[in-house]
């Protein structure tokens, strides 16, 4: 337990991708928190990336992660975008009248 | 040693706490206050495993850009949020079933499995002579460059495409149109008229 090894790190990622997933399930109705809960996802599988990285002296997982932010922030602000428009339509942001984005 | 895990136990703390904040306050705005504390302290952790740059890139990528932009978002859109949190404990149940069966996967993955020390050869071993950020930079731009350009042109498309998603044209504004102003013709707008003598000239309009 005093020994902070890479177990330690996985542990804490795969809770902090569990919360994630959970949070996609609680929050059913409000987009924003499930956008939010697909960074916490994404977050989770960096600190995977970063620990293996360390740990087996390899910078490579390093640069991947580096990759992942990027797409994270393009994600997030095309996600925002849409929420925005579908407001501007709409006047609500219930996930139940998505579906309307069909067309 | 005993402090190093004494950090480590105490940003962990911070981080499951605020993630588990995250999805369960009822107030939009302190979810995304408990987010940026989650990215601050995740930030820290990444410090602590010595991959100090990409823990200051998570610092302003995250905290600086993405978590602002869901701020922004959420006081631009006036929905009443606490009416959006009904139906949060009919899914209680499901959703914890779900999250545990992944968290005991995960687990039972974690627990169970032996890393092989010579599996991966890799030709990109950290010189701990050099710093991380060197190091990184040593493998970026010379190995992973199309990648780097990738994800560059990646960055270039979301932007364009988050401006043309929430552009919007006004009707009721009166513009500058360039166009007509510069292709106008004096025959357009000047009229001559013979006028003659103590008659006057008569204006239609």
């Amino acid at each position: 337990m005093i020994e902070i090894g890479l177990t330690h790190y996985l542990f804490l990622a795969s809770i902090i991708f569990t919360i994630g997933v959970i949070g996609i399930f609680l929050n059913r109705k409000n987009v924003i928190v499930i956008l939010m809960s697909v960074e916490l996802i994404l977050i989770a599988v960096n600190i995977n990336l970063v620990s293996f990285s360390v740990y087996l002296n390899d910078v490579v997982g390093q640069v991947f992660t580096l990759f992942v932010l990027t797409v994270a922030a393009a994600e997030a602000a095309i996600g925002l975008a849409i929420l925005v428009v579908f407001f501007r339509n709409k006047g609500s942001i219930h996930v139940d009248d998505i579906n309307s984005l069909k067309g | 040693m005993l402090a190093h895990s004494i950090i480590f136990y105490f940003f962990s703390f911070i981080t499951i706490a605020s993630s588990l904040m995250v999805i369960a306050s009822k107030n939009t705005v302190h979810a995304v206050f408990f987010l940026i504390l989650d990215f601050v302290s995740i930030s820290s952790l990444f410090i602590m495993l010595g991959a100090e740059f990409l823990g200051m890139l998570t610092l302003i990528v995250y905290v600086g850009a993405v978590a602002v932009l869901f701020l922004f978002v959420v006081m631009m859109i006036n929905v009443n949020f606490s009416e959006l949190k009904s139906g949060f404990l009919e899914y209680i149940p499901f959703g914890l079933l779900i999250g545990l069966v992944i968290l005991l996967e995960l687990g039972m993955m974690i627990a169970t499995w032996k890393y092989k020390p010579d599996f991966v050869v890799s030709n990109s071993i950290v010189n701990k002579t050099i710093t991380n950020t060197e190091s990184l930079g040593l493998v970026i731009y010379t190995d992973y460059i199309f990648f780097f350009q990738l994800s560059g042109f990646i960055l270039l498309v979301a932007m364009i495409g988050a401006i043309v998603l929430t552009f919007r044209r006004k009707e009721s504004l009166r513009r500058q149109d360039i166009t007509t102003q510069v292709s106008r013709e004096r025959t357009d707008s000047v009229e001559l008229i013979e006028v003659k003598q103590s008659e006057g000239v008569k204006i239609n309009d």
